[in-house]
């Protein structure tokens, strides 16, 4: 491109290059945030429907559709999936489109890197899912892939492998780029101190991501080797320690689930202000709590094997290192509840998902420092809670705040409306569905029903079938998300949208200051002046 | 808003449905039968009731704020975005809360870690996908197994209704049995992948680590079935191992210990004496329904692509020492059957796989047979990845 444009007038706008070819070879921040997003609903659907298998099976006790290698094979893909598959890219999507838009840049630093690490990405997960077709089946050792089970996988195992491989460069490549814009394009007016609170959480983020996935990489290979090259780093028969694999994971594996909550605090510290009409609150401490979060998760990834017997004091460390993280946590949930104070609030969709997004992530956060609680943790660990835990933050947390991203950026990225009554219904189907769906596995849990079975002793039955009722509603609710979506890029509701869209949002953030839709180039000169949450 | 009512009226109704249908499950955590598994209800409790009082007061604000604070009801917007003083406020009092729960749970770990002065050691190792006790004091050494009722309702399609078996997967063949009142010291460890040993009544599980020993320990108060279930995914039958502990009075404890050592001289004389092709059929019927059946299928059809068919097989109907130098070694996902099954067991179930399943080799397979093929065998852990 840049040999056309010197003989181009800078400011002219080309439009995306014409056909098929446009999305294969595309450079441009938009298009590649809109292959990632799509990419990411994709891949959710996919993770989707290996959940709606999962609970299919669970919805009576006995083996009714699945045999338990292949049940096993699903909980284990369902996870690679969702966190690989569809919440990372869906939020690497929306740092692509955002992220230069909200700091005044024209794109991202790295643009052609920007490109191959998507392209990296589709080829990581299409080597992972191909594992459903090979001898011996899909990894069924569970998305931690321990040793010694996950060495007794079938052809798949160096897929996998592999694939997790792809998926991070991909990640990394995805996380220096952001990192590189945020440092190198914000317009001189931007101020570290005035960026938006997803850009400062995708900031941190982008540090973690580079920090681990050289981790887990090096992890998965060290199983690679075990198995074909005769090495035993976790093969206690060879002098190795199979318990050194967990703690090099959960080293990458506890930020890793940072990785996935912290821009979601981001786009609900973004979302809440505007829908309050007043400027976030203790903005400076929500920055501060956020990089806190990201340091105490790297000191604490051993709270996910209390039970493998470490000595006292490591159990005792990493027990008071854990509850720490309610600190900065419980800072972040206040504050939003502050924003909200004496505001002036209204409640379209965005500000929906984002309010339930408060609420049941605080669940999620209690049922933590619950079970950071090493003796307690004794009961819970391995069970029912657990999944229900990592759901609440997950499901209602990143995935209601991904819809809420979607529903509040869509108008300026189509310039067209969405059908506020059909986005309304979704909200509410998802939000009852998603407690019907996770609540009752607190008591399934609390009960003694250990996580990863495909059967379950009949004391369980009732809540499985109420759990897997919640699914069969969730599930099917978010093909709404696609129809509207699929609507207002159609055209939406039919009435043009302001460059502002919400009420007052070009106080909160550079983009609503740019036409709607969003011109394919933007802030080719950086704006002068920039919004900050101090007004 | 009337769409919501509805469900939520569907779905009080289905509530109330299934809960008159049988009430025997519970909501919360269970008190559990050890002073350890008391205090860690009581750290639970206290948990939950700090986080349900957090919860009321976080979001009775945010609700309240919802309600008065919006634009429907006029409310105008104030402006404030900043104040260090309340930050600081609700920095401090969550961390004052945290350390009033540190406390009672420091006391709790530093009890469960107090292993001395036990009066009994009872050895556990996780296989795939059953428990092997040894008591370490007195010579009794047994597997544990899912017990067979639940195990013929358990497999894909069996017709049988689950509820219909009594403590359907939650019950052994032959339960680990231990007196009150007494304090037991376990030893966990595995002997092929990670398993972990849960009886929730107790308080606790223990990873069982392969290379590795683990210890806790236990002293039961009260005398009862205790159930509970391997809670480390260790492969395709995870689900099915569970573990049941009969804590029995300490006179009844003495009868059982004497009552096992008879059993096992029963067991030895079976090894030796001549069998009959039906006799060793019929058990080989059982031990591979108990054993087999579950990845190589009921009629031996196998899983195309996963696990290998019996009928027809080339090593099913070859040489018998090839044969069961695999059942015994194992392979990828095959557990090594070495040391779980009995020479017994390997006579019938060999026999039964030639003569059953649609196979006719026409031979049995005499249990004093495999004796002489286990002593030539390498007693333990070959290396398992040599098939690679």
């Amino acid at each position: 491109m840049s040999a056309v444009t010197a003989e181009h007038d800078d400011h002219h706008d080309h439009g995306p290059a014409k056909g098929f070819m446009r999305w294969i070879v595309t450079t441009n921040h938009k298009d590649i945030g809109t292959l990632y997003l799509l990419f990411a609903l994709t891949m959710f659907f996919v993770g989707g429907a290996m959940a709606l298998i999962i609970r299919t099976e669970l919805f009576e006790p006995g083996m009714q559709f699945v045999d338990p290698q292949f049940f096993n094979s699903m909980t284990t893909m369902h996870a690679l999936v969702m966190v690989f598959g569809a919440v990372m890219p869906a939020f690497v999507g929306l740092a692509n489109w955002m992220i230069p838009m909200m700091i005044g840049a024209p794109d991202m630093a790295l643009p052609r890197m920007n490109n191959m690490s998507f392209w990296m990405l589709v080829a990581g997960v299409l080597l992972l899912a191909s594992t459903l077709f090979m001898e011996g089946g899909a990894p069924a050792s569970g998305w931690t892939l321990y040793p010694p089970l996950v060495l007794q996988t079938g052809n798949a195992l160096p897929f996998a492998i592999f694939s997790v491989h792809l998926l991070g460069i991909s990640s990394i490549m995805g996380a220096i780029n952001i990192i590189a814009t945020i440092f190198n394009m914000r317009a001189p007016a931007m101020t570290l101190m005035k960026m938006p609170l997803f850009v400062w959480t995708w900031l941190i983020t982008g540090f973690l991501l580079i920090a681990i996935m050289p981790v887990f990489a090096g992890a998965v290979t060290m199983l690679l080797t075990d198995r074909f090259f005769d090495t035993s780093f976790f093969d206690a028969a060879g002098g190795g320690d199979p318990v050194l694999y967990q703690h090099i994971f959960w080293f990458f594996g506890h930020p890793e689930v940072y990785v996935m909550i912290l821009p979601t605090f981001g786009v609900a510290s973004t979302i809440i202000p505007v829908f309050a009409r007043k400027p976030l609150f203790g903005y400076a401490s929500m920055v501060y709590a956020t990089a806190a979060i990201a340091f105490l998760s790297f000191i604490v990834w051993a709270h996910h094997m209390f039970t493998v017997g470490m000595p006292m004091a490591g159990e005792l460390y990493f027990m008071y290192a854990t509850m720490l993280i309610a600190i900065p946590t419980g800072v972040k949930i206040f504050n939003w509840t502050a924003t909200m104070w004496k505001g002036s609030m209204t409640f379209e969709t965005p500000m929906l998902f984002s309010i339930a997004f408060v609420v049941l992530f605080t669940m999620g956060g209690f049922t933590g420092l619950m079970m950071a609680l090493a003796p307690v943790d004794f009961q819970y660990h391995d069970t029912y809670f657990i999944v229900a835990h990592f759901h609440y933050t997950l499901v209602p947390a990143s995935v209601f705040i991904l819809m809420a991203a979607g529903y509040y950026w869509l108008p300026k990225w189509t310039g067209n409306m969405y059908d506020e009554r059909l986005a309304k219904l979704h909200f509410w189907l998802s939000a009852i569905s998603v407690n019907i769906l996770f609540f009752p596995q607190h008591f399934l849990g609390l009960a003694g029903m250990p996580r990863r079975i495909p059967d379950y002793a009949v004391q369980f039955a009732d809540w499985n079938m109420i759990s897997s009722i919640g699914a069969f509603i969730y599930g099917p609710s978010q093909l709404i998300f696609v129809y509207i979506v699929y609507k207002t890029i159609k055209g939406g509701t039919g009435e043009k949208v302001t460059d502002e869209v919400w009420e007052g949002a070009a106080q909160h953030g550079l983009e609503w200051r740019l036409p709607s839709p969003a011109p394919y180039h933007t802030f080719a000169t950086p704006p002068k002046e920039v919004p900050t949450e101090h007004f | 808003m009337k769409k919501t009512k509805q469900l939520f009226a569907a779905l009080t109704l289905m509530l109330l449905g299934l809960g008159s249908a049988r009430a025997d499950y519970t909501l919360n955590l269970m008190k559990g039968v050890t002073e350890l598994s008391n205090e860690i209800y009581d750290l639970h409790m206290l948990a939950l009731w700090i986080c349900i009082a957090i919860g009321v007061g976080v979001f009775g604000t945010m609700f309240y704020s919802i309600y008065f604070h919006r634009k429907s009801m006029g409310h105008k917007a104030e402006q404030f975005h900043e104040n260090t003083t309340v930050e600081i406020i609700w920095t401090i009092i969550p961390t004052l809360i945290l350390v009033g729960m540190a406390i009672p749970a420091t006391k709790t770990m530093l009890d469960m870690d107090n292993i001395q002065e036990s009066e009994m050691s009872i050895k556990v190792t996780g296989w795939q996908w059953k428990w092997e006790y040894e008591y370490l004091d007195n010579d009794i050494h047994f597997f544990s197994s899912l017990d067979e009722a639940s195990n013929k309702a358990r497999q894909k399609d069996s017709g049988i209704d689950p509820r219909s078996v009594p403590h359907y997967l939650l019950n052994v063949d032959k339960p680990l049995v231990v007196p009150v009142n007494t304090k037991i010291r376990f030893l966990f460890t595995a002997a092929d992948v990670i398993h972990s040993w849960w009886v929730p009544d107790l308080g606790w599980k223990k990873d069982t680590i392969p290379g590795f020993i683990n210890e806790a320990w236990t002293s039961v108060q009260k005398a009862g079935t205790y159930r509970g279930q391997c809670t480390e995914l260790c492969g395709k039958d995870h689900g099915f191992m569970p573990i049941v502990v009969i804590a029995m009075e300490k006179e009844d404890y003495a009868a059982w210990v004497e009552e096992q050592k008879g059993a096992a001289v029963a067991e030895a004389s079976a090894a030796d004496k001549e069998w009959t092709a039906e006799e060793l059929i019929a058990k080989g019927e059982t031990v591979y329904a108990n054993n087999c059946a579950s990845c190589h299928m009921a009629d031996g059809a196998g899983m195309a692509g996963t696990f290998p068919a019996m009928t027809g097989s080339a090593l099913v109907t070859g040489d018998i020492n090839a044969q069961v130098d695999l059942m015994m070694k194992g392979k990828g996902m095959m557990p090594a059957f070495g040391q779980m099954l009995s020479a017994v067991d390997f006579a019938a179930v060999s026999t039964f796989i030639r003569n059953g399943l649609g196979n006719e080799v026409g031979d049995s397979i005499q249990p004093s047979a495999i004796k002489t093929l286990q002593t030539s065998l390498p007693a333990e852990e070959e290396d398992d990845e040599e098939d690679e």
